[in-house]
């Protein structure tokens, strides 16, 4: 029984709750990065990773810190992990770092950071918390790839810059700001249907 | 489940100055471990542009920091010899009329200023639109091709502006940005080879300074950085033609 509901906590994350498709957080980087699929899914495993760690760390220490000063502890344990992806990737990997820029170090201020730490992480044990973040955290890359790779493919005509129809025909609104909220739309819609069924 | 530690203020203090402390010490050390790989990464990147942009060489010479006039952010010249002849030279150019922040190229000439070749460096335009200049302009489809041009010809501007290059299909701004920045990158090399050589004609160099105060006049209101706010208002009101 306690394993199935671990599974339920890791699968909270990827459907049942969504960040994107049904908590509708963290829209900021979501509609700023995903003007291609890769792009997507760097911020979303960037995000993960920084999701994963906060949760854990915030749930060590979750009986430590005072409840007046808990969220200053939080934005403080998670911006340390942000900055040091942030190092990381510059190092490591200096073109993905390149591209998406500014959106590294807005995940401290991604609300789904802060709100699962503060909703999940600061009231439950370790082990589940590392659950949630990594399920939000695919949760959250699923949607961003999906939604980068529809990008990409109705403006560009490719998919991880692999060519699918001539660049001619694509849709450039697409790869805007404003492809971004109507490709959004309607993903969530897809998404609710299938969820509703 | 063991107790909540009390909200008093010592205990607060205590806590938030151990997470930082704790955090400060993390970051200091992985500041410590990637500093030299992230170093590493940004110079093999340049050198990789500097070969791209130049015919062949054997050696480089000392990078060179050039100020123009009127702008603050200064270029980098490296000469490049093929023996002890001179080749050409690679010049790290920039321009900040972009249509999202700087853009920085990497710009070859031969002897005779000819453009060799240009690789962009770091740009933010908007993908699919002004982001297209990293091949756009080597592209050998109409005039789009600037590879061949002499760097301080007045042909080297977009068609719009009574030049005589195409700019990108709906990115006209990012497209004089980045001409912008060639011409610039040429003033900058013909300030440097004057220097080197003493030996090019005093007409050559007059065209370097016509060419930078041309620039700066052009743009007036979006020229530097502490104009800032009047060149976004441009762009806005430009955007549906970026």
């Amino acid at each position: 029984m306690a394993e199935n509901s671990n599974f339920k906590t890791l699968l909270n994350g990827i459907i049942k709750e969504n960040p994107v498709f049904v908590l509708l957080l963290g829209m900021c980087p979501t509609l700023g990065t995903t003007s291609s699929a890769i792009n997507g899914l760097g911020m979303g495993l960037a995000t993960t990773f920084v999701l994963v760690a906060a949760n854990v760390v915030i749930s060590l220490l979750k009986n430590l810190i005072p409840d007046k000063v808990r969220i200053p502890s939080f934005i403080v344990v998670v911006a340390t992990f942000v900055t040091l992806v942030e190092m990381v990737m510059q190092a490591y990997v200096p073109a993905l770092y390149e591209s998406l820029g500014l959106f590294i170090p807005l995940i401290v201020v991604n609300c789904i950071v802060l709100g699962r730490a503060e909703a999940f992480a600061a009231k439950n044990t370790v082990f589940k918390s590392f659950l949630d973040g990594l399920g939000m955290g695919l949760g959250f890359s699923l949607a961003l790839t999906i939604l980068g790779t529809v990008r990409e493919l109705l403006g560009t005509g490719k998919v991880f810059s692999l060519t699918i129809f001539s660049e001619h025909y694509g849709m450039l609104i697409f790869v805007l700001a404003p492809g971004a909220f109507i490709a959004l739309a309607y993903l969530i819609a897809v998404f609710n249907r299938l969820k509703t069924e | 489940m063991s107790k909540k530690l009390e909200s008093s203020f010592k205990n607060m203090l205590i806590v938030l100055t151990t997470i930082s402390l704790v955090s400060a010490l993390a970051l200091g050390s992985v500041y410590k471990l990637t500093k030299e790989p992230i170093e590493l990464a940004k110079k093999e990147k340049q050198e990789n542009a500097i070969k791209e942009v130049l015919p062949e060489y054997t050696r480089l010479g000392e990078a060179d920091t050039i100020y123009l006039e009127g702008l603050a952010l200064p270029f980098v010249v490296y000469l490049a010899y093929n023996e002890e002849d001179l080749v050409g030279a690679a010049v790290q150019s920039h321009s900040n009329k972009g249509f999202s922040g700087e853009i920085k190229v990497m710009v070859g000439f031969d002897v005779d200023g000819n453009i060799v070749n240009y690789a962009v460096l770091e740009q933010m335009e908007t993908p699919g639109l002004g982001t297209k200049m990293v091949d756009w302009f080597k592209t050998d489809k109409g005039k789009q091709n600037i590879l061949g041009m002499d760097g301080g010809s007045d042909r080297l501007k977009v068609t719009k502006d009574g030049g005589e290059v195409d700019a990108i299909t709906a990115a006209t701004i990012s497209s004089r940005a980045f001409l912008e920045s060639i011409r610039l990158a040429y003033a900058a090399y013909n300030d440097n080879y004057d220097g080197m050589s003493g030996a090019t004609s005093v007409s050559v160099e007059e065209n370097a300074v016509d060419e930078v105060s041309i620039s700066s006049e052009e743009s007036l209101d979006q020229e530097q950085n502490n104009i800032a706010p009047e060149s976004q208002e441009v762009a806005i009101v430009a955007s549906d033609k970026e």
